[in-house]
């Protein structure tokens, strides 16, 4: 879409655009050409500027079996909690959507938990999940050892995935509620009058048309798997115990910021980042041709 | 709505309470441990009937993680993201929406770029960029020749930097860098009709003009929307004012709990480390009900 009526002065028009393309000059642009820069160099430890090496920083990562572990931690963490988090907010927002007594109260409310700060809520259900006070503290003392995030990795995974997707809950819970009351009534309720119940009028109207939503929700949350764990993971297990939380973003932190090992972290930057732009092309190009749309 | 469905009427009660129930109990749970004193926190399990040590948990928390100063940052850096948000990015939208310049989808595409890459990814860069911000102009300088050339010159030898560790510029430009705002006013700009623009350019306004007195007041609604969006996405950044301010006198509230967490020896104190949360999550929380209007309104349209 483009405007007919425009002004003419083209000075004003590129200078209304300077602070904004300065600002991500600064801080986007030249920050992301300085990652791929150091990835392919190596800063040498007395000093004297880079040396170039080549992809041997990318074979020293890939080849390294903490970094698969780090991969296959964010890919586990990213499939269950966006799985959970999606399926909760779905059936949460359907039900909500019959407009029952009640369900103004439920859509104010199930919003809540997305406006709190990761490491809030991290730090909440660090005490909720905490193997000697708090409440898994009852489950331990029926049955012993049965639960402890600082011992037992799986645990640990446990915890990180049911505080993100507490949070994401409400966040997903917001879209879908807005796709399905984006739905008109009146081919719903003609639906009902030709015999349809309310889980076929879900499963043959409802859901297709909510499809673009599932897919657009999937990538997002895929993607702040990757970003907004950060918080949770380092308030709740410091990537440990024996790195079985240790996400891709907590590396590169704790690599880069700990390890001081700033070519190494760069080329996991370039990965995620990588990883990051074929999930938003995959979403634009493939995802969205396959959906039904109204 | 249509038919009568009792049964699937009790089990869409049921169901939604237990949401409601798990979508609060941890904020309950929150409270009432830091409301309890040291002993009743670490009872298992831990009494949900409320203990009489609020207050007193709440000061020991917020003199224990220096929170007065720690809000005051947060707010200034969350006001700050927020208001400069919305202003940079109605000025960029303006830019493309309303003018024919060479280079403009260029420039569009440029700052669509933007949104793939959050700064959680680029984060050691950006790290070294905003510890010295003219970095990138100082090698661009040395690069095309022209330090030199000014040395050669006027006998000045050009050595650029400006640090923004530990400021309030620190924390706030490389958050605003971003393009979350510019399409959400680009869409509304767009259903902006023709014929207003028409009339003001009869009248005899420029483009500075029209921007101010009709655009912008126009725009009232997404201001509301975008300026709450951001305002809750800064006050709940994390790893960025946790890198870059390395000096206690510039940390945010959010990264200040981690003093909290209780340490491994001796017994924990949870109800002090519940008392800081609660302070910390309250004021985003307080944003999100009394803008819940504009703070979904937002969510919906800068996404999409």
């Amino acid at each position: 879409m483009e405007k007919r009526v425009t002004f003419s002065s083209w000075t004003i028009g590129i200078l209304f655009a300077v602070p904004q393309l300065l600002l991500i000059f600064t801080f986007f642009y030249w920050p992301a050409g300085q990652a791929v820069y150091w990835s392919l160099t190596l800063q040498q430890p007395w000093g004297g500027g880079n040396i170039w090496v080549g992809l041997d920083n990318f074979r020293s990562i890939l080849s390294n079996a903490d970094y698969w572990n780090s991969i296959t931690a964010s890919l586990v963490f990213a499939g269950i909690s966006t799985g959970l988090a999606m399926f909760i907010a779905l059936v949460l927002a359907a039900l909500t959507d019959r407009q029952l007594a009640g369900s103004r109260f439920y859509r104010v409310v199930l919003i809540w938990p997305y406006g709190i700060a990761a490491p809030a809520l991290a730090m909440a259900f660090r005490f909720i999940l905490a193997p000697e006070a708090g409440f898994m503290a009852v489950v331990n003392q029926v049955w012993p050892g049965f639960w402890d995030p600082g011992l037992d990795g799986a645990d640990a995974m446990a915890s990180i995935i049911i505080a993100f997707s507490w949070k994401y809950v409400g966040y997903n819970f917001i879209f879908f509620l807005a796709a399905f009351q984006a739905i008109p009534r009146s081919l719903i309720e003609a639906a009902a009058m030709d015999g349809s119940g309310v889980m076929r009028r879900f499963r043959d109207i409802q859901f297709p048309l909510i499809t673009p939503t599932i897919f657009f929700l999937l990538v997002i949350n895929i993607t702040e798997s990757f970003q907004d764990s950060f918080g949770i993971v380092d308030i709740m297990t410091s990537g440990g115990p024996a790195n079985a939380t240790n996400l891709m973003v907590y590396k590169i932190y704790s690599d880069g910021f700990k390890g001081l090992d700033y070519s190494g972290a760069a080329a996991q930057s370039i990965i995620l980042m990588l990883l990051i732009i074929v999930l938003t092309i995959f979403q634009f190009r493939f995802i969205e041709r396959r959906v039904h749309y109204r | 709505m249509v038919e009568r469905t009792p049964f699937l009427n009790f089990f869409t009660h049921v169901i939604l309470f237990v949401g409601f129930v798990l979508c609060i109990a941890p904020f309950v749970v929150v409270t009432i441990a830091a409301s309890h004193n040291l002993k009743d926190v670490n009872d298992v399990p831990m009494s949900l009937l409320p203990g009489s040590d609020f207050w007193l948990n709440i000061k020991t928390a917020w003199t224990t993680a220096d929170l007065g100063p720690k809000l005051l940052n947060s707010f200034i850096m969350a006001a700050g993201v927020a208001a400069g948000k919305v202003m940079i990015s109605a000025l960029t939208a303006f830019s493309i929406v309303y003018f024919r310049y060479p280079g403009r989808t260029f420039i569009f595409w440029l700052i669509f770029v933007t949104l793939m890459l959050p700064l959680e990814v680029r984060i050691v860069p950006t790290y070294a960029v905003v510890a010295n911000v003219l970095s990138p102009y100082q090698t661009i300088l040395d690069l095309t020749g022209l330090s030199w050339l000014i040395e050669k010159v006027s006998g000045v030898q050009v050595s650029l930097s400006l640090g923004l560790l530990n400021s309030y510029s620190g924390l706030i430009l490389p958050l605003i860098a971003t393009a979350t705002g510019t399409f959400l006013y680009r869409q509304f700009f767009l259903t902006v009709p023709d014929e207003l623009t028409e009339a003001a350019r009869m009248d005899g306004a420029g483009a500075l003009r029209f921007f101010i007195d009709i655009l912008l007041p126009l725009s009232r609604n997404n201001m509301a929307a975008l300026g709450t969006i951001m305002f809750l996405w800064a006050w709940n950044q994390y790893l960025w004012p946790l890198l870059i301010t390395t000096d206690q006198s510039h940390a945010t509230a959010v990264t200040e709990l981690k003093q909290l967490i209780p340490n491994v020896g001796g017994i924990p104190e949870w109800n002090i480390a519940m008392a800081g949360t609660l302070i910390v999550m309250l004021p985003p929380l307080i944003v999100v009900v009394a803008m819940q209007r504009w703070f979904v309104r937002g969510l919906i349209a800068t996404e999409k």
